[in-house]
């Protein structure tokens, strides 16, 4: 039976392990970025508001960089267990591009974050700003690595083959190779967009509670404008990795696109569902010659079917993950556009954007998970494209026991995740009802 | 030359054994640094009252992140410069790390629900920190019983490594209860006396059991450590650490009256006493696994990435060690001193 494969089992274990670390540091690489804004604008202004909204969303980030940190120790561990081959067969470059990970980012982001969240009163305002930049610049720096990891991946450069393992040639290719540039811009607009949906639903849900301070209205109108700003930058930027994969990965944008014959004038296919077993769409809506234009820049530009591959992903997930990923994109645009109009020509949201961007609050999430989707199950069957398949790599780990750790997985992600949203969302309620205190040191004041 | 016919003056020599010493100093730091907080977490349901219980909180508040970051990079440099033993080893201990993984996880995110959920569930996370903290102690001590006999998993491996794990779980609370006899004061500071009492022995017996064992699964490591003139040469190992157990009982007798009167003299030594002990024992170990990274089958040369792939992360190492060593060394002396209620 396919579900007992010892492969099958140890993708999803590693597929759930890494969909559940990946929602807490997109969210947290942003916070970051937001919190030292706040406090910046704090120091300039000396408006209380400012550190208000930092106070409060410091509580979140923290909470946030916990379930990253936790999560992510879990990954380096099953780096190891689960794909074997892996480390075996691309160690040589994997292997420093995951150590550099460690020691320039996650030192610094973990020492400095005990500094930013328990410091202030410790040590001098300067130095609690400088632990807040590096938090914020540890952050990035742990992504920079593992999407020159994941990139290389996707398009391996800079390296050569002997007796079966990469050696490499060159450390600048293989760090910004081909799709780097692409998947990093991608990524970190999505941080930055799935943080300011984070930012304006929460605020708006507080909005709603009648907590209508000026530390509300100010992460409310930040969020709203900085998702605006990303948001078609994002799109284009999207355009643009997806050209990227047409040219190294043709059979993952295939699938994406649901084309399974090579041809010319391809349709942008808007509804379908694509059929394994007679290599068809069903259903299929679609308007004529669009995807052709996008891809090639011509009505009549020839893009290639997954029929001319014989290494090629799933097409349904892919093709399915990558609507999901762009209908969320326009909804986006459209929402924080709106919401944005509203802020310049009515001085405020209505009640009913507000609801919308609340109920829009985790959109980010959804967005980000479905884009993975599309490019890691695009890739299949290869672990590294075109070097090692995903198979080969796997470990011969019992089933039993690859099994029962993926049930205690995904339990406890389960039960995380949904403390995770409800006490987010019981923290914005809290702040409504309670008055918010800013302590600093004094024992009595709440404490966390 | 060394006794593995491995030129010590080539890369292929010299860089296993550099990584080789840098993931055993960063698996030490793990166990003494994460050693006192998972401690505290293990003892974190003994406390009174909640007062203490934020207090102990407070004590790791700061530190607990940065010092789980030491596990990563150990297992990190298994990872990259030792990926073979690493396959190994983690597939050996797949359960157990599984087990772990999920206690260290509950016990990370509870440190932040116990203070953000409802006011009512908070008696819950505090129970999921302490289950946490504990089982995470306890498959570690089983790990590295594991790692001790050569991961035998018959019914005696399973019995000494389920006791080792036993012991561990007291070492940590030794460690953290010393944490706690520095970092408080008061009815907390006399409560932790009393725990690192109740734990001194226990920690005893896992060194006592190591120490015995070790020399039996192999008899290469028997007579490393009783042939002449070896033997003498190391007994200072077993006597000062036996030395040190001394101390901390002495001092676990005196610092109640003292602390009666006001005097904190003394407070630091049952910690610093029992790192003491945790570094005599990490170097009678690593003494005598080396350079066996699974004992008699893989050493660090057999089981190491290419010569040039460590090159490139050793210029890292080289570089960032210090500046990590250093912000950390920071970062303590924020905090240093009797610690308070944390808040943002």
């Amino acid at each position: 039976m396919e579900a007992l494969d010892p492969v099958v089992l140890a993708r999803l274990q590693f597929a759930a392990n890494v969909t559940f670390h990946i929602l807490f540091p997109t969210i947290s690489i942003a916070m970051g970025w937001f919190l030292l804004f706040f406090k910046t604008r704090f120091i300039a202004t000396g408006q209380q508001h400012w550190m208000d909204a930092y106070q409060f969303w410091i509580k979140i980030f923290a909470l946030t960089f916990a379930l990253g940190v936790v999560s992510g120790i879990t990954m380096s561990f099953q780096f190891g267990t689960n794909w074997p081959g892996f480390m075996n067969t691309v160690g040589n470059v994997a292997g420093p591009l995951l150590a550099y990970e460690v020691l320039t980012a996650f030192f610094l982001e973990a020492t400095f974050l005990g500094i930013m969240l328990f410091g202030r009163g410790r040590v001098s305002e300067s130095v609690h700003t400088l632990a807040t930049w590096l938090v914020a610049l540890g952050t990035t720096a742990s992504a920079f690595w593992i999407l020159a990891l994941n990139s290389w991946m996707h398009t391996p450069a800079g390296f050569e083959m002997i007796n079966g393992q990469a050696h490499v040639t060159s450390w600048v290719e293989v760090i910004f190779n081909p799709s780097f540039p692409y998947r990093m811009t991608h990524m970190l607009l999505a941080s930055g967009l799935t943080g300011s949906f984070l930012l304006a639903g929460i605020s708006a849900y507080r909005w709603l509670k009648k907590d209508q301070s000026l530390a509300v209205v100010v992460s409310l109108r930040t969020g709203v404008i900085v998702a605006a700003i990303l948001i078609p930058i994002q799109i284009m930027v999207g355009d643009l990795h997806g050209l990227n994969t047409l040219h190294h990965q043709p059979a993952k944008l295939a699938a994406m696109e649901g084309i399974w014959e090579t041809q010319r004038g391809v349709p942008a296919v808007l509804f379908a569902l694509p059929d394994q077993a007679s290599q068809t769409n069903k259903f299929e809506v679609s308007i004529p010659k669009l995807a052709s234009l996008y891809l090639t820049h011509d009505w009549n530009g020839e893009v290639k079917g997954i029929n001319e591959f014989t290494d090629h992903p799933p097409v349904a997930p892919v093709f399915w993950a990558f609507r999901t990923m762009v209908g969320m994109g326009l909804l986006m645009l459209a929402v924080s556009w709106f919401a944005c109009y509203e802020l310049k020509f009515k001085q405020e949201v209505s009640s009913l954007t507000a609801k919308i961007l609340v109920a829009m609050t985790f959109a980010g999430w959804v967005a980000l998970v479905s884009g993975w989707y599309v490019t890691e199950v695009g890739r299949q069957p290869w672990l590294v494209y075109g070097l090692l398949t995903t198979a080969q790599a796997a470990s011969q780990a019992p089933k039993a026991n690859i099994a029962l750790s993926l049930a205690m997985y995904l339990t406890l992600y389960a039960a995380l995740l949904s403390a995770y949203v409800s006490v987010v969302f019981y923290l914005a309620k809290k702040s409504a009802t309670v008055e918010e205190k800013t302590p600093l040191n004094s024992l009595e004041a709440q404490h966390v | 030359m060394s006794d593995f016919g491995i030129d010590l003056a080539t890369l292929g020599g010299w860089l296993p054994l550099v990584f080789a010493m840098v993931m055993a100093l960063s698996m030490l730091a793990y166990v003494i640094l994460d050693g006192y907080d998972l401690g505290v977490g293990s003892l974190l349901e003994s406390a009174d009252s909640v007062e203490q219980k934020d207090m102990m909180i407070a004590s790791i508040g700061p530190f607990w992140d940065a010092n789980e970051t030491w596990l990563v990079l150990g297992v990190g440099v298994l990872l990259v410069a030792f990926p073979m033993a690493h396959g190994i080893i983690l597939g050996a201990l797949y359960l157990p790390v599984a087990f772990m993984l999920v206690a260290l996880s509950l016990r990370g995110v509870a440190f932040d629900f116990r203070v953000k959920a409802k006011a009512h569930h908070r008696p819950l996370w505090d129970k999921v920190f302490y289950i946490g903290s504990s089982l995470a102690s306890l498959s570690q001590g089983f790990m590295l019983g594991q790692l001790i006999i050569g991961f035998k998993q018959d019914i005696a491996g399973l019995f000494f490594s389920a006791l080792i794990g036993f012991c561990l779980l007291f070492a940590y609370r030794l460690l953290g209860a010393g944490w706690l006899i520095m970092k408080s004061e008061g009815a907390l500071q006399l409560k932790a006396v009393r725990w690192a009492q109740n734990s001194l022995w226990l920690t005893g017996a896992g060194v006592l059991a190591i120490s015995i064992a070790t020399p039996w699964v192999s008899q290469r490591i028997f007579d490393k450590w009783f042939s002449f003139p070896n033997l003498l040469m190391l007994l200072p190992i077993p006597a000062v650490t036996v030395v040190l157990f001394f101390v901390i009982h002495r001092s676990l007798m005196r610092l109640p009256s003292r602390f009666a009167q006001g005097n904190q003299y003394g407070a630091a030594v049952p910690f610093s006493s029992t790192v003491g002990i945790f570094l005599l024992s990490f170097y009678g170990l690593a003494y005598s696994l080396f350079p066996w990274l699974v004992i008699d089958r893989i050493n660090i040369w057999q089981a190491a990435s290419a010569p040039e792939a460590l090159l490139v992360i050793f210029y890292g190492v080289v570089v960032v060690f210090p500046v990590i060593i250093g912000y950390t060394v920071f970062a303590y002396r924020v905090f240093w001193g009797k610690s308070t209620l944390l808040n943002y």
